[in-house]
């Protein structure tokens, strides 16, 4: 099986769009699930990316990532007709989808990938949508035309204030919650520090709330145990129970401690990508 | 001891004209493995056991009393021939001894390298009973070793398939269990896929057990030969996910399918301080140096693993041995091992805690933590203990260890590692409707290995609980055995 990818575009400086012909995947994903991907077969990394949709008929499954890392910036320089080493899934459990009432669909940054087919799949289960997309900058600011077709009401926050709102997606989350007709649902995806305030607001008002955590894995399928959270008091493990939990019970500070982890490594093999590439001419554009 | 030709001629001589007495034998020094140096093997990946030379082997096989009764055989699980295949051996005809043992075992040279003897075969040996020491007996999987990797550098012959039957086999994971599985349905002349989760085939023998202990090139040589017999491998498919068994036999045609999904999801102890950063299950910590070689991380291999200084490694069996002397690997100064019984009850392999003292693994028994601290950006920096005392037997037989109140210690490491065992994946449990699992989560089977499920057949860990390579081969064996029976009733 070649996983070749079908086209390639760039949403902004580090933020990439992938069409993966997966087309068993394309066929058994539903919104909410992820894949593990990694450039090459051998001893690349595995790294897991939201599916942010799916055309089962070409047989292909959209994969919107952050250029953050070696991986993904090994990702970044494949192109349109490269293969992908592999891709494996769908996993983790799909999103509980059902007529709600009003559902608040909060993204930030490179979340809107994510949180896209979630939304869509709520707006097609009959919610009214309301969604708040935040971003440290104009153009971090991704798949806003998408959200627009599918949203009842669109709000767009940026932290300098280069486009929409000049805030934080916590200070709309708040209006919008205190409104008389209150939301039914939050689904919160972002930074692990913003889904942790999201839900630090809407607790205040009691609406339940959705977020999708996005620990580091290794296998995907339950058998390390790395991507373990705290949820509720209890260890759960992110791609078999989750990835989606009430974020009213996660730990979300044990949460962003762990995944610094690596920081120091991860750093070190991104630099080594880099200016191995650069030095021997293949980091073209 | 230096070899001596003379004295083994003169030995297979008298062994030939069937004039080697029993005391004459009991007289050959049992044959020592030749191993890396303990302090050399600290800094590499390489294997450690060296193998016998064809001299040592030969010896060894003379050893043997060719016992009428065979008491070896009964504590092999899948029955070898071991009498038979030793008298080959003595005889200086390898490609005999290897054949008989692949009447019954299909990877001699895993289980030769892997299999728990001294308390399988060699346990029962007459030898080691003689000397009323089990090391002292005949050294059954190291000759099986022997003829098996003298086979693999001759090349391996791909066994004969039988013209196609015209059914579909499918086998889901790629362990021991379903290799076995695939090369006995496949020769039956059946249409076989295997499914794997991760991408590369394998199982526990490519991302657990490390390299030093089992050259991942041996398994691969091994689905090599799977591959050539027509076996079709299909990695990154994870059942139940990217397609469901119910798909597989219902939408994909195939009319039989084996289970060998292995036990998966590891347990913690359910201590404070086990979400802290540089705590990890022995699964990940051996996957990440394993199966993506972080031991070679900036060297071409992108997975990270900490670098650390002192290890704990908390468990006693096997895989708290391999994540303990993975660590010394990895370059970690000081590795405790802690273990809450005593040296004695601990289930682990005695060549492997032999292997781990002499790499310096320091061994902290009747011990068991309380938790783990960490400093305020939350990485370890030391684990609480408590000291135990044996009391009286349990219903195992083995004694009770109880805590002594007030004897808590602590030990400074940054990195521990949790090594206590494994409980089922759930993921085939929510996702194949009508399939009988245990309330630990195994799969329920007949003792042909048959499930609730007409044509779906399991084995391996995930019936087994945590078993070992040879145990899921022969629960492999009886399935293929089932299924080609199975699928030969069925009209197509
Ligand atoms: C279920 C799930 C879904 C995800 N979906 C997407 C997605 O749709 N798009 C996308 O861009 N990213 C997504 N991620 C995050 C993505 O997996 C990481 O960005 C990626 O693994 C980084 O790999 P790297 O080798 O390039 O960077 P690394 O060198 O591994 O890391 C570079 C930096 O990223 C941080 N990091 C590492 N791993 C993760 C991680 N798993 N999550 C967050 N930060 C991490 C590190 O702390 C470090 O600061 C998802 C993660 C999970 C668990
Ligand atoms: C560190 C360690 C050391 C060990 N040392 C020894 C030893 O010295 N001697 C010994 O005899 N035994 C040892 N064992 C135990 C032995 O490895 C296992 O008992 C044996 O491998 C079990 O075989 P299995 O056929 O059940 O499958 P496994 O080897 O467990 O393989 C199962 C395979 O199925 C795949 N899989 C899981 N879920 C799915 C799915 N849904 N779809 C597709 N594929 C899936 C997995 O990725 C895996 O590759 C050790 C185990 C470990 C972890
Ligand atoms: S397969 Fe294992 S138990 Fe059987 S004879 Fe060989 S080493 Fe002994
Ligand atoms: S029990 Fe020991 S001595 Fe007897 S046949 Fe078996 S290996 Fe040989
Ligand atoms: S990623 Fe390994 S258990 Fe979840």
């Amino acid at each position: 099986m070649t996983f070749k990818i079908i086209s390639k575009k760039q949403l902004s400086e580090n933020v990439f769009q992938m069409d993966v012909f997966a087309p068993l995947v394309a066929s058994a994903r539903k919104a909410g699930q992820f894949v593990i991907v990694s450039p090459n077969v051998d001893h690349g990394e595995r790294i897991p990316l939201t599916i942010a949709g799916a055309d089962p008929q070409k047989g292909t499954i959209r994969l919107i990532f952050q250029r953050v890392g070696k991986a993904t910036a090994q990702m970044a320089d494949l192109h349109a007709q490269d293969a992908m080493g592999y891709v494996a899934g769908p996993l983790g459990r799909p999103t509980h989808v059902e007529k709600f009432g009003t559902v608040v669909c909060v993204g930030g940054g490179i979340g809107n990938a994510p949180l896209l087919p979630i939304a869509t799949a709520m707006k097609t289960a009959g919610n009214k949508l309301i969604t708040i997309l935040g971003a440290r900058t104009k153009e971090l600011v991704i798949l806003e035309d998408d959200f627009r077709a599918i949203s009842d009401e669109l709000l767009v926050v940026t932290d300098d204030g280069s486009y929409g709102r000049k805030a934080l997606v916590t200070e709309p989350l708040k209006e919008v919650c205190g409104r008389a007709a209150r939301p039914d649902l939050a689904v919160v995806i972002g930074p692990t520090i913003m889904m942790k305030f999201c839900c630090d607001v809407t607790r205040q008002f009691q609406v339940p709330t959705q977020v999708s955590l996005n620990t580091i894995m290794v296998d995907g399928t339950g058998m390390c145990g790395g991507c373990r959270v705290e949820v509720a008091g209890k260890t759960k493990f992110v791609c078999v129970d989750g990835p989606e939990f009430d974020g009213h019970q996660v730990n979300f500070d044990a949460m962003m401690k762990r995944m610094n982890a690596y920081k120091a490594l991860e750093q070190k093999a991104y630099e080594q990508y880099r200016s191995h590439t650069c030095r021997i001419g293949l980091n073209h554009k | 001891m230096t070899p001596d030709p003379q004295k083994l001629e003169e030995l297979i001589k008298k062994h030939k004209e069937g004039q080697l007495k029993p005391k004459d034998r009991y007289e050959i020094p049992a044959q020592d493995m030749p191993a890396q140096d303990a302090v050399r093997r600290r800094q590499n990946m390489n294997e450690v056991a060296e193998g016998f030379t064809e001299f040592q082997a030969r010896m060894e096989a003379l050893r043997c009393l060719q016992c009428k009764n065979a008491p070896c055989v009964e504590g092999c699980p899948v029955r070898i021939r071991i009498r038979d295949f030793i008298a080959a051996i003595a005889e200086g005809d390898f490609a005999e001894a290897l054949s008989i043992i692949k009447e019954n075992s299909l990877l001699p040279a895993v289980c030769g390298r892997v299999c728990p003897q001294e308390v399988q075969c060699q346990e029962k040996c007459t030898v080691g009973k003689k000397f009323k020491d089990v090391n002292l007996s005949v050294s059954i999987g190291r000759l099986e070793r022997f003829v098996a990797d003298l086979g693999a550098k001759q090349g391996g012959e791909v066994p004969k398939v039988a013209p196609s039957t015209g059914k579909k086999v499918a086998i889901i994971g790629c362990g021991p269990g379903g290799i076995v599985v695939a090369a006995d349905t496949r020769r039956a002349g059946h249409d076989v896929t295997i499914f794997e989760a991760f991408h590369k085939p394998g199982g526990v023998m490519v991302y657990g057990i490390p390299e030093f202990r089992l050259p991942k090139e041996i398994v691969r040589q091994e689905i090599e030969v799977l591959e050539k017999m027509g076996v079709k491998i299909v990695c990154n498919f994870i059942v139940g996910r990217t397609r469901t068994i119910r798909q597989l036999m219902e939408e994909d045609g195939f009319d039989a399918v084996y289970i060998g999904v292995g036990a998966g999801l590891p347990k913690f102890m359910d201590i404070p301080g086990e979400h802290l950063v540089g705590v990890y299950s022995a699964n990940e910590y051996l996957t990440r140096a394993n199966l993506m070689r972080a031991y070679d991380f900036g060297n071409g291999a992108d997975t990270p693993i900490a670098v650390s200084k002192s290890v704990a490694v908390l468990g006693g069996g096997n895989v708290a041995m391999d994540a303990a002397r993975m660590a010394v690997r990895l370059g970690a100064e000081n590795v405790y091992l802690i273990y809450r019984r005593s040296e004695k009850e601990m289930p682990a392999r005695i060549e492997e805690v032999h292997h781990a003292k002499e790499e310096g693994v320091q061994f902290r028994v009747l011990q068991n933590p309380t938790r783990i601290l960490g400093d305020d950006k939350s990485n370890v920096i030391g684990i609480e203990c408590l000291r135990y005392e044996l009391g009286e037997p349990d219903e195992s037989g083995r004694r009770r260890p109880v805590p002594i109140k007030g004897s808590e210690f602590t030990i400074d490491v940054d990195t521990v590692i949790v090594a206590i065992g494994n409980g089922a994946n759930p993921l085939l449990q929510q996702t194949t409707p009508g399939l009988e699992f245990n309330k630990w989560g195994n799969i329920v089977v007949d003792d042909r290995c048959k499930t609730s499920l007409e044509g779906v057949y399991a084995g391996g860990d995930i019936v087994l609980g945590a078993a070992t390579v040879i145990l899921a081969m022969g629960q492999g064996r009886i399935a293929a055995a089932a299924m080609n029976e199975y699928l030969g009733t069925l009209k197509k």
